[in-house]
């Protein structure tokens, strides 16, 4: 997996509340098993006219929000569906550490699985931060640092916090699989005494 | 003497193989059911990384997503472009690595999570997983189920183990009796009109009260259905008789001496009288209308009496804004009576409400009567077999001669999915979300039960059931 330890660039502010999954990458635009081709979509309802070209008023098709690496956002950020294509569009599209209150709690599982950092702060911060980008027109540049656990906006400085496991799985580019596999005898050992108490949990799932 | 626990608490020290980290732990994974439009990722990044399941039998894959609904469809007949080749990849991956598979023409064939309760593949205090955010309905019958990603879904398929933080938890109680035409879905729709689309947050859901009690298991799937709709990744009903015996003789249920076993087991996992919630919230179902949606979330429920909200009159600026955002999308103006509005299309499918029970309560309203001219009205049932045990009491003629289409099962037009029939309409949909452009581009939907959904379509405007009953 790719490694993240520190982000900093433009931050795009895109203050709207319960933006859900559907609207980053449209069901239309899932096809396919790769794991990339997902980036041209983003935001595909918001940031194009129906004729197919750039809507002028969406945020990420102004400079310099269009190579922003940081996303400024809103409670309940990346909602709804569990789509994993969502976070691989925000990815291919640029953004490495999203800033918001609260996330969809798939979406945030997700993000730490594809080297973006989701990275929570309240309202009130955010606002701020938003608040010096927009004075700036977008060049007061926004550092989010994975290792230090904090968040750099001018002379602001912000403590987040993060599950230590997807953390530390991040910084250094981990793979989950393989580490989940080093537990290997502690995994058969449970299921050795799990199967006694719950036999039908282990019996196939699918009879018929 | 042991700290009274709740269902949660219960259920999720059964699954801890190891505290990992923090609050993370490394959770046993009973049951993974994978699916063509993001099963189908998890299974080619499994193999290309060379890897295989670690329990293939504690897996299924099932096509649902993107195959047609079209009567008399094939293998790989799909409305999104990429779909054959999604669903043909899906089947090649789980025949190679030798899954359980319910392909597009097996007779237990369905939407993944009907499926999951239909067979018994699902048990109470089993933990299901699905790379879908609706996967919470199985905790319907009492299982902890929820949505993962496709990387998640990956681990799961390595390892049959997956890295959790256990939620908070949180107890909904519903009482009262509810009255006629008020059913599972106006329950839910109400209370997340109430609460909001954020509420639910790092929770789990426990659905407790009388109304909860006394409701059906199909009932119970659709409250559990859209817990995710308040952004609660769980939800579940702990198990009871009515769990026990409607899980009794299920195909994948356990037999004989497992099932004693078993059910005795099950027996123990109610939250304990004295549990402690983090946080207990209670809606009382005596009085409540129907519900239907004006806007682009969930939250957006009202009673189907009342007028559509006035953003002006809304005490804060970021409410305004919102409500404003939404009426733009929906097209409707504030003040409306939202009963009466004209449709276009009205939709019977999806996870949420295509059960049998769901087809009985909708057929019971079209009975004798016709769609209005102009509105197209789709049938999808929820599975295959509940197609057939529709079909066995006559729903299905019920419908074709109302003038709905009857279709094959599948996740259908609950999200678009290549699908553009219903692009720029207003359709009154028994889905689970309303948001922009999820049933197609500029769709305009408004989430009901199946009783409003059929009332509409025979309206030809948005319209309460109670009055054609």
């Amino acid at each position: 997996m790719e490694a993240v330890t520190s982000v900093q660039g433009v931050a795009a502010p895109l203050l709207r509340i319960n933006v859900d999954t559907d609207q980053m990458i449209p069901t239309t635009f899932l096809g396919g098993t790769d794991a990339k081709g997902y980036g041209q979509h983003l935001f595909h309802g918001w940031r194009f006219l129906p004729d197919g070209s750039d809507n002028p008023d969406f945020i990420l098709n102004q400079a310099p929000y269009d190579h922003a690496k940081v996303l400024l956002a809103d409670r309940n950020f990346g909602c709804g569906s569990s789509r994993e294509r969502a976070v691989k569009a925000l990815r291919e599209f640029g953004f490495q550490a999203l800033i918001a209150p609260s996330f969809g709690e798939i979406f945030y599982s997700n993000c730490w699985r594809n080297g973006i950092v989701p990275a929570m702060l309240p309202i009130g911060d955010v606002r701020r931060i938003a608040a010096a980008v927009e004075a700036s027109r977008g060049q007061h540049e926004v550092r989010v640092d994975l290792e230090k656990l904090s968040i750099e906006s001018g002379t602001d400085r912000f403590a987040f916090e993060a599950p230590a496991i997807f953390r530390s799985m991040l910084l250094q580019g981990v793979d989950e699989i393989e580490l989940t596999l080093s537990r290997r005898s502690s995994i058969d050992s449970y299921r050795t005494a799990d199967r006694m108490k719950r036999p039908w949990a282990y019996a196939q799932g699918t009879q018929g | 003497v042991k700290a009274p626990s709740t269902f949660l608490d219960k259920v999720w020290r059964e699954h801890v193989i190891e505290k990992v980290a923090g609050d993370v732990d490394l959770l046993q994974i009973d049951r993974l059911i994978l699916h063509e439009l993001s099963g189908s990722q998890a299974l080619r990044a499994l193999k290309q990384a060379g890897r295989r399941p670690d329990t293939p039998r504690q897996i299924v894959t099932i096509i649902d997503h993107l195959i047609s609904t079209r009567p008399g469809r094939h293998g790989i007949e799909s409305m999104s472009p990429s779909g054959p080749q999604m669903i043909s990849a899906t089947r090649e991956e789980s025949r190679a690595f030798a899954l359980p598979f319910i392909d597009f023409d097996d007779v237990r064939q369905g939407i993944s999570h009907v499926v999951a309760t239909e067979q018994g593949i699902a048990f109470p205090g089993c933990t299901l997983v699905c790379c879908d955010s609706h996967t919470s309905t199985v905790g319907g019958i009492g299982a902890l189920a929820w949505g993962i990603g496709a990387s998640e879904a990956e681990h799961v398929l390595a390892t049959q183990t997956i890295l959790q933080a256990k939620p908070k938890a949180l107890r909904v109680r519903f009482d009262g009796v509810p009255g006629n035409g008020v059913f599972a879905k106006d329950m839910i729709l109400a209370l997340i009109g109430r609460v909001g689309a954020q509420a639910g947050i790092g929770y789990a859901v426990e659905f407790a009260g009388s109304a909860v009690q006394s409701m059906s298991l199909e009932g119970r799937m659709t409250l559990c259905n859209m817990a995710i709709e308040f952004s609660c990744k769980y939800g579940f009903v702990p198990p009871d008789d009515a769990t026990i015996d409607y899980l009794h003789g299920r195909p994948s249920s356990p037999r004989e001496e497992d099932w004693d076993r078993a059910v005795e087991h099950w027996r123990t996992l109610r939250s304990d009288d004295d549990a402690r919630f983090d946080t207990e919230l209670s809606l009382d179902c005596s009085d409540l209308q129907p519900q239907v949606t004006w806007g682009t979330s969930p939250q957006h429920a009202m009673a189907i009496t009342d007028r559509v909200p006035d953003p002006a009159q809304m005490a804060d600026a970021e409410s305004r804004q919102l409500a404003q955002r939404a009426l733009d999308y929906i097209r409707l103006a504030p003040g409306t009576p939202i009963a009466g509005v004209p449709i276009d299309a009205a939709y019977i499918g999806s996870c949420t409400n295509a059960r049998l029970s769901d087809l009985r309560a909708a057929a019971a309203v079209v009975a004798g009567r016709k769609v209005s001219p102009g509105v197209q009205a789709v049938c999808v049932p929820g599975s295959t077999p509940v197609k057939r045990a529709a079909e066995a009491e006559g729903l299905d003629r019920i419908f074709r001669e109302a003038g709905f289409e009857w279709r094959e099962s599948a996740c259908g037009l609950c999200a678009s999915l290549g699908d553009t029939r219903f692009d720029d309409l207003r359709v009154i949909s028994t889905t689970n979300r309303n948001f922009e452009g999820r049933q197609g581009a500029k769709t305009r939907t408004h989430l009901a039960s199946p009783a409003t959904v059929a009332a509409s379509a025979v309206a030809g405007c948005i319209a309460d059931p109670r009055r054609l009953a």
